[in-house]
């Protein structure tokens, strides 16, 4: 145990006349349970603070707060947010109304339905400005163009004369941002606001996020899922689990040495662009508000585990200037090495004799235009092949085309020797049976009205593998083999969570014994732990059943950990064909090159490498 | 290193409870608003009497008690009798059976048959979808009571010409429904999970589309009952009705009408009967509705 502990609710200074102070920030439902507990922390003008936590960490609920905003079924229950020295929470409606937008600005996740699809953006950009009281006409048109050249958009007439659907989605979303630094606020909340975007797209947000700050010394809140966006952005880190801030600490800190056991975590369960090493998950679930233990609410989690962690939260444990940690045991964890990371992969050899599946000149259509050029791919046995873009590259196309989803296309797909039928409908029920396609969004791809048990025993009726008792047993085996228990047959898709959802999606597929395993982005729609852990288990499996997969996605450093081959596509065309560690290593193709070092990665933010390109394999001895 | 360990325990509800979509639920959960109890409530009475009235009577529907339009002391009735002598409670507890199972009927056969229409158009997305749905349009231009008074001036005034007539343009309405209702469910991946497995159309729409959009079409159906025991009783009103003599509340309160001011209880009663019977399945209709939409779900959770 430490004595030097920090009283309760006292954080670090980052050096005098911060922009934004939060202390003891409690928020609750409105019948009383508590949701966030006991937030502090300072942003001073210029700063970017990421705060990082997984769905249900209560992140987007803290940068709401900072608006003087609780969602509907919430309320702000205690605590102080200062701005500068104007405290928010007892303000009246209408200066809240007044303080937001000029004081206090806030960027949403989607820039999509943040703008209005019927007015044209120069006009939008005007309101803000209107709306907190500049009404002269010359003067806003030169603040817009002004504006618009700060977030890197055209500043002309025609440009602003445009609707929001005639932006692309990155585009949009810097028009939000200039709306937010309109009236050059002092803090600026944004909430994920590059999710969904490409990663070129991304990475350019981002820099305008972190310049326009510096430059006009504002203070923003980045409240983000992916650390390696954080990374990128934010100069200070505040990481939250189950409602807390459990690290608090300058970004770099935080990825080389961090001081809890859940940030070393999070940071092993990022895929990255060095080493290819194993990902790691983290078992188990965050505890639900109302659900959370006395103790460290990590702890049930923890590997570091002792029986003194039950006893009470933990207080912040300060362990250098500006850095924190919510654990008892914070010095003994900012000493670990960092290894915590998984061992370097060691993916199986595929037997290259015989092709399992080969893809040749097939082209795609949507309508008449034509969306896939000349594909050729082959995959091997026991091997599993990466398909890589960004969104319209027609990563996704291809995968439904294996799978007789997309039915327009030319050209051959053969099973083996076999040649495919176009649609799924024309194909026999053994290929049906061997080619499984795994859906990106595990919240759709179940039929909500079925349980689990019906929903992973379907192929085996389908198919007329088994029936009766047998078939849920085979469930129920299939179940205890993705790391769900057959308890769950019974259950409804809405009684489980992202990841469980996912593994059940894992089980229908792999339950009618398939050769060809088809994830389509199956790790997206999940947070960074979950999606490790579901990596963990796609490479099991694989191992273990000999299984050859098809595996697209846009994470790069998520290829380097579980494919052996990678496939890079776009518009539509194959650009880089290969092994994966040799083409990211050493990628020929300026796409390629482009794509690597646009992905935000702790490497490339921490400076271990300068940028995606150049890196050597195994680079970690044992 | 750490292998994922075994099932979590279940996973609770995170931040906003998510309402629950199964159907028999969503029947229980509207049952604590209290416009579905007071419609329940209605209906209840109302079919009850409907059902169970002919054995309660006092009278046979076609006894003669007194000369027509007694007064309830004149005839030693509870409401008096009506414009044949005929005792007028025991006509309308008479009267609403015929009512009430032609509209239930009807309003069956137009659901089932709205349903399907509606699930094909949806999954069919192409050309199929455009020329039901255009039908259905076709038939919806036309006033329902207009079809009905075409089909039965036409065809005789027989039970099953106004159940079909009914059921027909009941159809259209529910088609629509159905449709919006599926269109988005048709575009989630599991529908694609199940194409990629080969599933059978007929399965697909009525195994996985189906239980979707229970919900959404228990609301429909019970609307349409409301809207169909109106026409049948206004075509009873306007005298075509199967048999125009016998006992039925919308004869009876064209026969009676003319009472009105001086025995009123003879059109009065099946008037009341209408109204709460259709206010009842109407409010029951709301309340599934409002539950499902998750208005008032903090109210109702009282």
């Amino acid at each position: 145990m430490t004595t030097d502990q920090l009283p309760a609710g006292e954080t670090e200074t980052t050096g005098g006349g911060a922009a934004v102070t939060v202390r003891d920030l409690r928020i609750s439902t409105t019948s009383g349970v508590e949701v966030v507990h006991d937030i502090s922390f300072e942003i001073a003008p210029g700063e970017v603070l990421g705060v990082v936590g997984e769905s249900g960490s209560g992140k987007t609920t803290v940068g709401l707060s900072l608006l003087g905003h609780a969602r509907r079924g919430l309320k702000i229950a205690g605590g102080t947010i200062l701005l500068g020295d104007r405290d928010i929470r007892a303000m009246s409606d209408a200066d809240l109304r007044r303080l937001r937008g000029s004081l206090v600005s806030y960027v949403p996740q989607d820039p999509a339905s943040s703008l209005n699809p019927a007015l044209r953006i120069g006009i939008q950009l005007r309101e803000v400005l209107e709306a907190h009281g500049s009404t002269d006409d010359k003067e806003n048109a030169a603040r817009i163009a002004e504006m618009m050249r700060e977030v890197a958009l055209p500043d002309d007439p025609a440009y602003l004369k445009r609707y929001p659907h005639q932006l692309s989605g990155g585009q949009q979303q810097r028009v939000g941002l200039a709306m937010a630094f309109a009236n050059r606020p002092r803090l600026i909340v944004l909430d994920e606001p590059t999710t969904g975007l490409d990663v070129t797209t991304q990475s350019t947000v981002l820099t305008t996020v972190r310049e326009l700050a510096q430059i006009h010394d504002v203070a923003a809140l980045y409240v983000t899922h992916d650390l390696a966006v954080v990374a990128a952005v934010a100069t200070r880190v505040a990481v939250m689990y189950a409602g807390r801030i459990v690290e608090l600490g300058p970004a770099d800190k935080l990825f080389e040495s961090s001081g809890h056991p859940y940030t070393r975590r999070l940071v092993g369960a990022i895929p990255r662009l060095t080493g290819g090493r194993s990902l790691v998950g983290i078992p188990g679930h965050a505890p639900s508000p109302g659900k959370r233990p006395a103790g460290c609410a990590f702890g049930p989690r923890c590997r570091l585990h002792v029986p003194e962690c039950d006893e009470k939260v933990p207080d912040m444990v300060p362990l250098g200037p500006d850095h924190s940690s919510r654990c008892i045991r914070a010095h003994e964890v900012v000493d670990f090495k960092q290894d915590d990371y998984g061992d370097p992969v060691a993916l199986p050899e595929p037997q290259a004799e015989k092709p399992v599946l080969t893809i040749e000149n097939v082209v795609g259509y949507y309508g008449s235009t034509e969306v896939l050029h000349s594909i050729n791919l082959t995959l091997e046995q026991g091997e599993i092949l990466a398909v890589v873009g960004e969104s319209g590259s027609g990563k996704t196309t291809t995968a439904r085309a294996i799978s007789g989803l997309h039915h327009s296309w030319t050209g051959s797909i053969r099973l083996g020797e076999m040649e495919l039928a176009k649609s799924a409908r024309a194909r026999s029920t053994d290929i049906r049976r061997q080619i499984q396609y795994i859906f990106q969004n595990p919240y759709g791809s179940l039929n909500p009205r079925k349980t689990i048990g019906e929903s992973v025993g379907q192929p085996l009726s389908v198919f007329k593998v088994a029936s009766g008792k047998k078939a849920d047993a085979m469930v129920g085996e299939m179940l205890e083999q993705v790391s769900l228990s057959a308890a769950y047959a019974r259950r409804y898709p809405d009684q489980c969570s992202g990841g469980e959802r996912q593994r059940v999606a894992i089980a229908r597929a792999l339950i009618a014994k398939p050769s060809i395993l088809i994830c389509d982005e199956i790790t997206s729609a999940l947070d960074v732990s979950v999606q490790a852990a579901i990596v963990e288990l796609l490479g099991e499996l694989q191992r273990e059943l000999g299984l050859s997969m098809v595996f697209v996605t846009h994470n790069l450093p998520l290829v380097r950990s579980i494919a052996q081959k990678v496939a890079v596509l776009a518009d539509g065309s194959i650009v880089e064909y290969g092994e994966t560690a040799k083409i990211l290593a050493n990628p020929q193709q300026e796409y390629t090159r482009h794509l690597i070092s646009d992905t935000p990665s702790l490497e490339v933010a921490t400076g271990e490498v300068a940028s995606g390109a150049g890196v050597a394999d195994g680079e970690r001895p044992e | 290193m750490s292998q994922t360990e075994s099932a979590p325990a279940l996973a609770e509800g995170v931040d906003v409870p998510t309402p629950s979509v199964r159907s028999t639920a969503l029947l229980a959960r509207s049952l604590r608003l209290w416009r579905t109890r007071i419609g329940a409530f209605l209906t209840l009475i109302l079919v009850v009497i409907a059902l169970a009235g002919p054995l309660l009577a006092p009278h046979a529907s076609d006894d003669f008690i007194a000369k027509p339009f007694s007064s309830a002391a004149a005839s030693g009735t509870v409401f008096g009798t009506d414009y044949l002598g005929y005792d007028v409670l025991s006509r309308f507890l008479y009267g609403g059976r015929s009512i009430l199972l032609t509209a239930l009927v009807a309003t069956v056969i137009g659901v089932v048959l709205g349903v399907v229409i509606g699930l094909v158009a949806a999954y069919a997305r192409n050309a199929l979808d455009d020329i039901l749905m255009r039908l259905m349009d076709v038939i919806m231009a036309f006033p329902q009571i207009m079809l009905a008074l075409v089909a039965v001036s036409l065809v005789g005034a027989k039970n099953s010409v106004i159940i079909l007539a009914i059921a027909l343009t009941t159809a259209p309405r529910v088609a629509r429904v159905a449709r919006g209702a599926a269109q988005p469910v048709v575009e989630r991946d599991f529908i694609g999970a199940t194409e990629a497995m080969g599933v059978s159309r007929v399965r697909i729409l009525f195994g996985e589309l189906l239980p979707n959009i229970l919900g959404p079409m228990m609301v429909e159906a019970t609307l349409r009952l409301t809207y169909s025991i109106a026409v049948i009783a206004a075509l009873a009103f306007l005298g075509l009705a199967a048999n125009p003599d016998a006992a039925n509340w919308g004869i009876m309160i064209q026969k009676n009408q003319v009472a009105l001011a001086s025995e009123p209880w003879g059109a009065l009663l099946p008037i009341l009967a209408i109204a709460l019977l259709t206010m009842g399945t109407g409010l029951i209709g709301d309340g599934i509705a409002r539950t499902a939409a998750g208005i008032d779900r903090e109210r109702g959770d009282e």
